[in-house]
């Protein structure tokens, strides 16, 4: 156990906001509109006004506009902002740097947001603008060959986890099966039908062993959270998301560019390194937790990450995503709100969004609203069978996010209610 | 004396119509595709721990160490790994489909300086010709495939590493993703 990771923040701190958009293709408006928007909207969950927030960060791979613009147009003055480069496993690490920032004084209550037009405007794929770029410096040793995106850069990492461990793609498979079945319940999400392990093994190759239904969907959207301390937390309008733990873009060795693939077996990510860190900061373990959000760029992704983070034993990711477990209705469902794969594409925020509901009792999917409450309870069937029902787990107290840029680098989030 | 308020040329070159450029401030970059370009595969080594670089970087990744030097490295391995491209992102490349991506571990290094470290280096398979494999040469490649290197070159002094079947050695049946 690492002992060099700080416990003496656990419990203090909360997300106590949430808001996104719609998630689409062709959003019509920039990435500064669907910004405010988000914000906007995590700022009502919270309860709060523009005045009682005074910290903001973002992350981006130069595809969103920054802080100070979203921060303008909706009238916050801001006693702290930082605008980061980054995409998956960002979510997480800046939940973790606005815990640091209040706690050092800089402000009092932090709005994260991620902003993209990741279909109509720069695709996340690397399509379009992307692909048409010169190339220079490091990327030569990698885009020349076509080993550009990140399917095509992860890739090499997916098939060697098939080689040593006989994971096979039908087993891997059943990640996107599940996803799809959550997202049926989730009036949000951009693909909403459900598919079976057949139709993901049947859909067109990208890049093996990538089927076209192995990899996420590119979507428009913006994402919004708010952190701020447990004592502000409990004047607010919902149970806080309390933050437990948290492992920012942990790295395994030699993690240049290429992404640790000079370093060991290159099955061995960067979670490996960020899991004993994440359990001995959390005071928790993987058994505890009732909900995972494991980053789902692509099945393969989400398997790696919960093998990695101690879910299942080191090689075995094939068979415990493959056995329902991480499905709604199972012991320990994993992105209850279908995730990148199926309810948009958002660089992690998504999966922290439906965890802090799931955490809270207020997950929006078909069930009634109950008339007598206003913070958006439902009388919450709990059918999971019936497509256009119920995804709230019950009773969940415990939820981890588990945060992925590409194979070297990883980041985590253990939340509990209230 | 180079007049300082020049501007710096960077090195350029074409690859199957996609632009390349070298900043001329980037000089590992710089001298490891210019070796490329005389058909000269070398890669740094460290001084201090005698372990050879890749990329080409600006310090040591296993001791830190400052002091790099070229040094010439058998241009042979086994294939580690691969993707066998379908669907390609950059236009350049849709008509080559598919495309092997490999990265191939070299002899030389193997097992050094953790049991399970290697160095990687990754390129498509070619013909012995330097042309992308077409399908019944891409169908014959996986991991263990053993490799040997050849070179593109896309400018003036300005080459890129590939990877082609080694037929001298020994061919394993390789590993591949289970059609």
């Amino acid at each position: 156990m690492d002992t060099t990771t700080t416990h003496n923040l656990r419990d203090k701190y909360a997300i106590v906001g949430v808001g996104e958009t719609t998630y689409t293709r062709g959003s019509g408006v920039t990435t500064r509109a669907l910004g405010t928007w988000a914000i906007r909207n995590a700022i009502e969950d919270a309860g709060l006004t523009m005045n009682d927030v005074d910290g903001m960060l973002s992350y981006s791979g130069g595809d969103s506009t920054v802080g100070p613009y979203l921060a303008a147009d909706l009238g916050i003055r801001l006693n702290f902002y930082m605008d980061c480069m980054g995409g998956g496993s960002s979510t997480e690490a800046l939940v973790g740097l606005a815990v640091g920032a209040i706690e050092v004084g800089m402000c009092h209550t932090v709005v994260i947001f991620r902003s993209m037009n990741g279909f109509s405007e720069v695709r996340i794929g690397g399509t379009g603008r992307r692909a048409k770029a010169p190339l220079g410096g490091d990327r030569l040793h990698t885009a020349p060959y076509g080993w550009f995106s990140a399917g095509q850069t992860f890739a090499p990492a997916f098939m060697r986890h098939m080689h040593e461990y006989g994971t096979t793609p039908r087993q891997v498979a059943h990640v996107k099966m599940a996803h799809s079945r959550h997202a049926s319940q989730n009036p949000k999400a951009y693909y909403k039908h459900r598919v079976s392990v057949d139709d993901v093994l049947d859909s067109r190759w990208i890049c093996k062993p990538l089927h076209l239904l192995d990899c996420c969907v590119e979507t428009d959207n913006a994402t919004a959270i708010i952190v701020t301390s447990v004592e502000r937390a409990y004047d607010m309008r919902h149970t806080p998301a309390r933050i437990l733990g948290v492992v920012g873009r942990c790295s395994k060795p030699g993690n240049d560019p290429h992404l640790g693939y000079q370093h060991g077996p290159i099955t061995t990510v960067g979670a490996h390194y960020a899991a004993p860190r994440l359990w001995s900061s959390a005071g928790v373990g993987p058994d505890d937790i009732d909900v995972s959000a494991s980053y789902d760029a692509f099945t393969f992704t989400a398997m790696f990450q919960l093998e990695a983070f101690g879910f299942c034993p080191p090689g075995e990711g094939g068979a415990y995503v493959s056995s329902g477990d991480i499905q709604l209705g199972g012991k320990r469902p994993n992105n209850t709100s279908g995730g990148h794969l199926c309810e948009g594409y958002t660089h992690g925020m998504n999966m922290v969004i439906e965890n802090v509901r799931q955490l809270r009792g207020r997950i929006d999917d078909y069930c009634p609203l109950d008339d007598s409450q206003t913070d958006g309870a439902r009388h919450h069937s709990h059918d999971y069978e019936t497509p256009g029902a119920c995804r709230q787990v019950q009773d969940v107290n415990l939820t981890a996010n588990l945060g992925w840029a590409h194979p070297g680098t990883s980041s985590a989030l253990v939340m509990r209610k209230g | 004396m180079p007049d300082p308020a020049a501007p710096l040329q960077p090195i350029t070159g074409e690859h199957m119509g996609m632009p390349l450029s070298i900043n001329a401030l980037d000089l590992p970059n710089r001298d490891y595709f210019t070796y490329c370009g005389a058909h000269d595969f070398r890669l740094q080594r460290c001084t201090d721990c005698d372990l050879v670089e890749y990329p080409p970087r600006t310090a040591c990744m296993w001791c830190g160490g400052s002091s790099l030097e070229w040094v010439p490295v058998e241009g042979k391995g086994l294939v580690y790994s691969y993707s066998e491209v379908h669907h390609a992102i950059q236009p350049a490349l849709r008509a080559h489909t598919p495309y092997l991506i490999l990265m191939v571990e070299l002899d030389t290094q193997r097992g050094k300086p953790g049991d399970q470290d290697g160095v990687r280096v990754g390129a498509n398979l070619v013909t012995a010709h330097g042309d992308l494999a077409p399908p019944d040469l891409v169908a014959q490649v996986g991991i263990g495939s053993r490799m040997r290197m050849v070179f593109t070159d896309v400018g003036d002094n300005f080459a890129l590493p590939q990877w082609t079947l080694d037929e001298t050695a020994d061919q394993p049946t390789p590993w591949r993703y289970p059609d």
